[in-house]
């Protein structure tokens, strides 16, 4: 027979909970989102015992079951609620070694709701190292549990763990402590009210404002005993609990913990004062910011270069191979090369989430949080922007919901507001192409102009964001309240394996996200593109048909030409044609921004299929580009027009994917409305200027 | 005196703190009366404070620190 035991895996951030998630599950994940919220959701499957696995559930890293964020509000949700389909039958709680007191206070209070608990202990090949030693026996009888030593750096004791996972029905459900003692009248009182209840549940819901059994905030309010008091009464009492806790927690660990100080290492401590100088700190974070770009250009152009033949000649192969009605054609010319215009981001993105998760995992990016802080804070942002706005560059979605942990309100509205400014992949495409089109391939001062522009117009989207979040940090008025606490957690060797799954999985949600969109756009334009209104756009071939003097292939390529004019699409950009004209673009480009309105990267597969271009080799397209001109005969692209469409690009809010998780994120459709109403005009408005002055 | 009052590499005890300015979260890492912190490191324009609180390295505004008095012990 088969059973499937559901586990909560809970901790604190940075004690390597994620590393025993991969280590019990390797590439067995699920990611997703909670439904109607976007926290992650991480489940992973575990085989156990012969005939007995777990479904174990990756929960958001907590350091207690006091929520100060959206993520952790979750745990306490799904702890509470016995009939949510993920409750747990037990709760692994992963604890490091080194900060174990601190972790054994969620470990407390989740005993405290009476759910079986193991408690793992990882990072112990660092015991000995730290002249740490730990009686496990003594421990487990004074938490009245059982304990588990793991060292996910080193696998070891990944087995014993799925061993006592199977085992959890010998578990001790009862709590380790009575906090009751810190007020055991109001507790008491409490209690009378609703006998049946947990008393550790009653109090969450009165200091968490979460619901369980149908209980909620107000029900406790309505009932008599003034259960809910003053916010200053409950914190009190809160610190109060803490200091229970941690009384409870210092008499276990005396007994049972002895470290011998003189053996501890402070290597880590004169790391920081080099990485975390105030002058030396920001050198490092710039040099570190600057390899990592130059990483992206230099790694990837060999993966992208090959994405690209391999998509063309796939095209190319389609075409001639397949038969010519509507759906072949349909795969051959707007299917594959949509899905090509995905792939070509994909080395790109890896590369970028590469190097954020090493960031994250060495425990660096806490460092460039506590420097940036003051920083960023003159312009309305955290410390804790800097993540989102450095990961922005590749993508402004997982960008945005990086933006969780930012725990003050006002703070974090607006970094997602900005975080779309930051330069990300999918305006590369169209910058790379521009530039090579209109920008001078000279040196300037000894640099490459072409990589100059492109460094600025880097440059140009940070700036944009650190000036459009000033100008709302002035103009948005909300309740305003510091809840700035970063842990710093010990610098650590990245496990290869956490930066591998990562990346894979965060690759993978991005190509299936992104894929969908671009490829549903670009087989409506190919629709749009090869059919119009019969009475004009038929008579193509009866035109041009009766000139003799033309060749077999100037008479299709002039057919083709006015087809698309003719064409629904060709309508839309005529029909533009006036509002973008002082912008310096023709109505062949209008329908490339239409078309890229819902994604930029759509913007150089457009052109490819408005060009006539069969192929989406920007060589070819460039050079059909650069022939191309108004009918007055001056060229389309000149440096004012170019540089014109570069700045659009760089400042309007050409992605629904964006503005979807920027819905979700602050729950309203207000923000997304605001955000692109106002890039959009800000675009607009700096490519008038950028047109009209040069 | 305040937290927001030590200098680098200074140690002191928690003496008491407004729960009503600091966060629960830097109570739950042990910012508690009674224990030892030390200051690490401070950013430019003294601000925010990088702390060892009761082993544990945090880092917190300026404007948290004011709200918890503390007493220097010798280092």
């Amino acid at each position: 027979m088969n059973r499937r035991i559901k586990v909560a895996l809970i901790g604190n951030p940075n004690t390597g909970k994620s590393s025993v998630f991969n280590l019990l599950t390797g590439l067995q994940q699920k990611t997703g989102n909670y439904p109607g919220i976007t926290v992650e959701k991480k489940e992973g499957y575990c085989r156990l015992t012969k005939g007995v696995s777990a479904t174990i559930f990756d929960l958001p890293g907590t350091y207690s079951l006091n929520a100060s964020s959206l993520d952790e509000n979750l745990v306490i949700e799904l702890l509470m609620n016995r009939k949510h389909a993920d409750f747990p039958e037990l709760a692994v709680i992963v604890a490091d070694i080194e900060n174990i007191k601190r972790n054994l206070l969620l470990f407390t209070q989740i005993k405290d709701l009476g759910i079986p608990s193991i408690l793992v202990v990882n990072m112990s090949d660092r015991m000995i190292r730290k002249g740490i030693s730990l009686d496990v026996e003594k421990m487990e009888e004074e938490l009245n549990t059982k304990i588990v030593l793991t060292s996910t750096l080193k696998k070891e004791g990944i087995q014993t763990l799925k061993n006592e996972i199977a085992n959890y029905s010998q578990l001790e459900h009862s709590p380790c402590l009575d906090f009751r003692s810190i007020d055991p009248d109001y507790f008491a009182s409490l209690q009378k009210t609703f006998p049946k209840q947990s008393i550790y549940k009653l109090w969450l819901v009165i200091t968490q404002d979460v619901n369980f059994a149908n209980i909620d905030r107000n029900t406790i309010q309505s009932t008599d005993g003034d259960h809910t008091r003053s916010v200053s009464f409950l914190k009190r009492l809160q610190q109060r609990e803490t200091i229970k806790r941690y009384q409870f927690i210092n008499e276990v660990l005396k007994k049972c913990l002895q470290i011998n100080r003189e053996q501890a290492t402070d290597f880590q401590s004169r790391l920081d004062r080099v990485l975390t100088h105030r002058f030396w700190g920001y050198v490092i974070f710039f040099v570190v910011l600057f390899t990592i770009f130059q990483a992206i250009y230099d790694w990837s152009s060999y993966p992208m270069d090959a994405i690209d033949s391999a998509f063309v000649s796939m095209s190319e192969w389609a075409k001639t191979n397949l038969p010519s009605w509507f759906v072949p054609k349909l795969i051959a010319e707007g299917v594959i090369p949509g899905l090509g215009g995905v792939a070509i981001f994909i080395p790109q993105i890896a590369i970028l989430f590469v190097f954020i998760s090493i960031l994250e995992e060495t425990g660096y990016m806490s460092r460039v949080v506590f420097l940036m802080d003051r920083v960023l804070r003159r312009f309305g942002l955290s410390g804790k922007s800097v993540v989102p706005l450095i990961s922005g560059t590749a993508c402004a979605i997982p960008a945005i919901m990086a933006t969780r942990n930012i725990e003050n309100w006002k703070e974090r509205l607006i970094t997602i507001l900005v975080t779309p400014f930051t330069t990300c992949s999918a305006r590369l495409p169209v910058y790379l192409i521009l530039i090579a089109l209109v920008i001078p391939d000279t040196r300037f001062l000894g640099a490459n102009m072409q990589g100059l522009v492109l460094m600025g117009l880097y440059l140009l989207g940070f700036g944009m964001a650190l000036a459009a979040a000033y100008v709302l940090q002035l103009v948005l008025k909300l309740p305003h309240k510091t809840a700035f606490v970063v842990e710093m957690p010990n610098y650590r060797i990245p496990i290869l394996r956490n930066i591998g799954i990562t990346v894979y999985n965060k690759t993978k949600s991005f190509v299936l996200e992104a894929g969908k969109i671009i490829l549903a756009i670009s087989v409506l334009l190919w629709v749009l593109a090869s059919n119009g209104p019969s009475s004009s756009f038929g008579q193509a071939e009866a035109i041009f048909g009766a000139d003799q003097e033309l060749t077999q292939a100037e008479l299709e390529q002039k057919i083709s030409a006015y087809k698309l004019e003719k064409s629904y699409l060709g309508q839309v950009g005529k029909f533009i044609e006036p509002a973008i004209a002082p912008l310096g673009y023709d109505w062949k480009i209008g329908i490339a921004i239409v078309s890229s309105f819902a994604a930029r990267e759509v913007f150089v597969g457009t052109l490819a299929t408005i060009y006539n271009v069969g192929t989406d080799e920007e060589d070819t397209i460039k050079n059909r580009m650069a022939d191309e001109v108004h009918p007055d005969g001056k060229p389309v692209f000149t440096l004012a027009s170019g540089m014109s469409l570069m700045i659009f690009y760089a400042f309007a809010m050409q992605c629904m994917s964006t503005l979807a998780i920027v819905r979700k994120e602050t729950n309203s459709w207000k923000w997304p409305t605001i955000q692109l109403a106002v890039m959009t005009l800000v675009a607009y408005l700096a490519a008038f200027a950028t047109f009209q002055v040069l | 005196m305040t937290l927001a009052q030590l200098k680098k590499g200074e140690k002191a005890v928690v003496e008491d703190l407004n729960t009503d300015f600091v966060p629960l979260k830097l109570i739950e890492m042990g910012c508690l009366p009674g224990n030892t912190i030390e200051l690490l490191q401070l950013a430019p324009f003294k601000d925010p404070l990088f702390l060892n609180v009761n082993g544990a390295q945090v880092a917190i505004r300026r404007e948290t620190a004011e709200h918890i008095q503390v007493k220097i012990v010798a280092a």
